[in-house]
């Protein structure tokens, strides 16, 4: 084949895996058909790597055997850990895996950026547009590389990224700082870049060292200071932005593939970033200004003025197994527990008593948007018991029962009146159900770092147990009735 | 602009409004699998990886290909393995059709 051959046939491959992308996406909007996209786009990207190696091994030229080896031996090492932490990761801490992989995806993007240019500086290549393709992806990229990173370390609870928003001291003017050293290296490069300014090629490279550096304490200062209960919406934020740095390293080194899927990632991401915030009642403007969040650390405080009545195991028990129907909302609490199996085993255990049992999903249960029905799946909970909040909050008026287990700020009655960090944030109308138990640890707080008034409702009874070890006592118990 | 860069450009633009269009009304069960599988796509970054791997000459870009490399390829292989995790919710299980599996109205 020519070599002109060899280009047109490496270019349509290209673009078929890049249209397998834009398929596969659309097909995850759906759960019929979620799975197959994600092996559509997967099979996309497969095409597109073949693709890319066959086209290096054929051109003029061929592969050096250096580059070959950093090729090989750089896949085996990444898609190697890559493949393990994906497979030995707990469900639970899923979303943090999420973040760590969008961070190195963002590093590399930075970083094909940032060779090209060092290849280009101070040659003809050295165009304007290069320069400004070069400063935006270094910047974007840089800037997911550490954000994402610090948003893995808070879903993680790490003691040097801790949940709870950290002040950064006169973080503004830092802030602002970092966006004018970046602005600044932009002008300069584009500047040297146009011929508009002299700068040598040590000064050139400095500047964008400047510019790096700008980034990625840039990324850090960003997300420190936002609370844990955000962190689903500044991942998928990063996610978005680490999809544009892809699509300026495309333009860097001029590949259509590059431009297309970082363009189409960084568009959509941003919808689904609007779409999660909206889903829990937070603007993405208000996330990042700062707000409420954190708080997770008060686990164990004890809650002043609320009057709580304590429940037994036996008389929980009692309850829930003469009910005709109840509905379980599961929280993050049941996330760390693992108790996802003991629920289900507790399900199980009163419908074969005949009492109707559904689970009620809020949207932002467990960690992440529809994380709470990944655990519940990975337990075998029928996926049609599993409802969503619009869907199951008439239910609650006529429930028997609601069991609460581990969650906490999705039930706070004080969501409905203003006023209140959780103001108007959706929540299950948990308190509307003709009795309630709730299953948790302490009277600790929530992410909001408010007392939770359902627990001061007379129609509550508190069960204070770790949630895996309260629903295998309520089972032991539900079975020696 | 050269004529490669204004078909770029019309390119990224059409992409990008390919991506608004893409994703429509997502159920909050999806989101998060709808945010790790757009995560693997960007890992194409990998592919650029390859390309500057290919023209490395010098120690310091044999090293930045290498990095990028390895960074691109974890996020594509990791990205997508994880995605086909969550997406297990929602294979069919014949162990769920004991318990009132019918499909809700």
């Amino acid at each position: 084949m020519s070599q002109e051959w060899i280009y047109t046939t490496v270019f349509l491959a290209w673009l078929a895996g890049a249209a397998a992308f834009v398929i596969g996406l659309h097909q995850m909007n759906s759960p019929a058909t979620a799975r197959n996209g994600n092996r559509l786009s997967a099979t996309g990207m497969t095409v597109a790597v073949l693709t890319t190696l066959f086209y290096l091994l054929t051109r003029e030229g061929g592969l050096r055997v250096e580059a070959l080896a950093i090729i090989v031996i750089g896949f085996l090492l990444g898609g190697g850990a890559g493949l393990y932490m994906a497979r030995v990761v707990k469900m639970t801490a899923m979303p943090q895996l999420v973040s760590l992989f969008n961070a190195v995806g963002g590093g590399a993007a930075a970083i094909v950026a940032i060779d090209d240019y060092l290849r280009v500086v101070g040659t003809p290549d050295e165009t304007l547009s290069t320069a400004i393709f070069v400063v935006l992806g270094v910047v974007i990229g840089c800037i997911t590389f550490t954000g994402s990173l610090v948003a893995s370390g808070k879903l993680q609870g790490l003691s040097i990224t801790p949940s709870k928003p950290v002040l950064i001291p006169g973080g503004r003017l830092v802030t602002l700082v970092l966006a004018l050293v970046a602005l600044g290296g932009l002008v300069a490069l584009v500047a040297a870049a146009g011929g508009a300014i002299d700068l040598d090629k040590t000064t050139q490279t400095a500047i964008l060292g400047l510019v790096i550096l700008a980034g990625l304490v840039f990324g850090i200062t960003m997300v420190l200071p936002i609370g844990g209960a955000d962190m689903p919406v500044v991942v998928s934020l990063l996610n978005s932005f680490t999809g544009t740095a892809a699509a300026m390293a495309g333009f860097v080194i001029n590949n259509p593939v590059l431009i297309i899927a970082g363009a189409l990632v960084g568009a959509s991401g941003g919808i689904l970033t609007k779409l999660m915030a909206d889903a829990m009642n937070r603007s993405i403007v208000n996330i990042i200004a700062g707000g409420f969040g954190g708080g997770e650390g008060t686990v164990g405080a004890v809650a002043g003025a609320t009057q709580v009545r304590e429940l037994g195991v036996d008389d929980a028990a009692i309850q829930l197994a003469y009910a005709s129907s109840v509905i379980v909302v599961p929280g993050y609490g049941l996330a760390v527990a693992q108790a996802q199996h003991a629920v289900r085993e507790l399900a199980e255990l009163l419908e074969e008593r005949g009492v109707d049992v559904k689970y009620a999903i809020h949207p932002v249960a467990g960690r992440m948007p529809g994380h709470m029905n990944v655990l519940l799946a990975e337990a075998n909970v029928p996926y049609p018991q599993l409802r969503e909040m619009e869907d199951i909050n008439p239910e609650f008026e006529r429930c028997d029962v609601a069991l609460v287990v581990g969650a906490n700020d999705v039930t706070n009655p004080a969501a409905r009146r203003p006023g209140s960090p959780v103001s108007g944030m959706p929540i299950l109308d948990v308190d509307r159900a003709k009795s309630i138990v709730v299953i948790k640890r302490s009277m600790g707080r929530g992410y909001a770092g408010i007392d939770n008034e359902l627990y001061g409702n007379p129609k509550t009874g508190m069960l204070f147990a770790d949630a895996k070890q309260g629903l295998t006592d309520l089972v032991s118990a539900v079975k020696a009735l | 602009m050269s004529q490669d860069l204004l078909y770029a450009l019309a390119i990224f633009t059409l992409a990008i409004l390919v991506g608004f269009e893409v994703i429509s009304k997502v159920p909050a069960t999806l989101h998060t699998p709808l945010m790790s599988g757009a995560n693997s796509i960007h890992g194409i970054v990998m592919v650029g990886a390859m390309l500057i791997a290919a023209e490395a000459d010098t120690p310091l870009s044999y090293g930045l290909a290498f990095v990028a490399m390895v960074f691109g390829a974890a996020n594509v292989v990791g990205g997508y393995v994880v995605t086909d995790r969550m997406l297990q919710m929602f294979k069919k299980k014949p162990a769920a059709a004991k318990h009132g599996s019918e499909p809700k109205a």
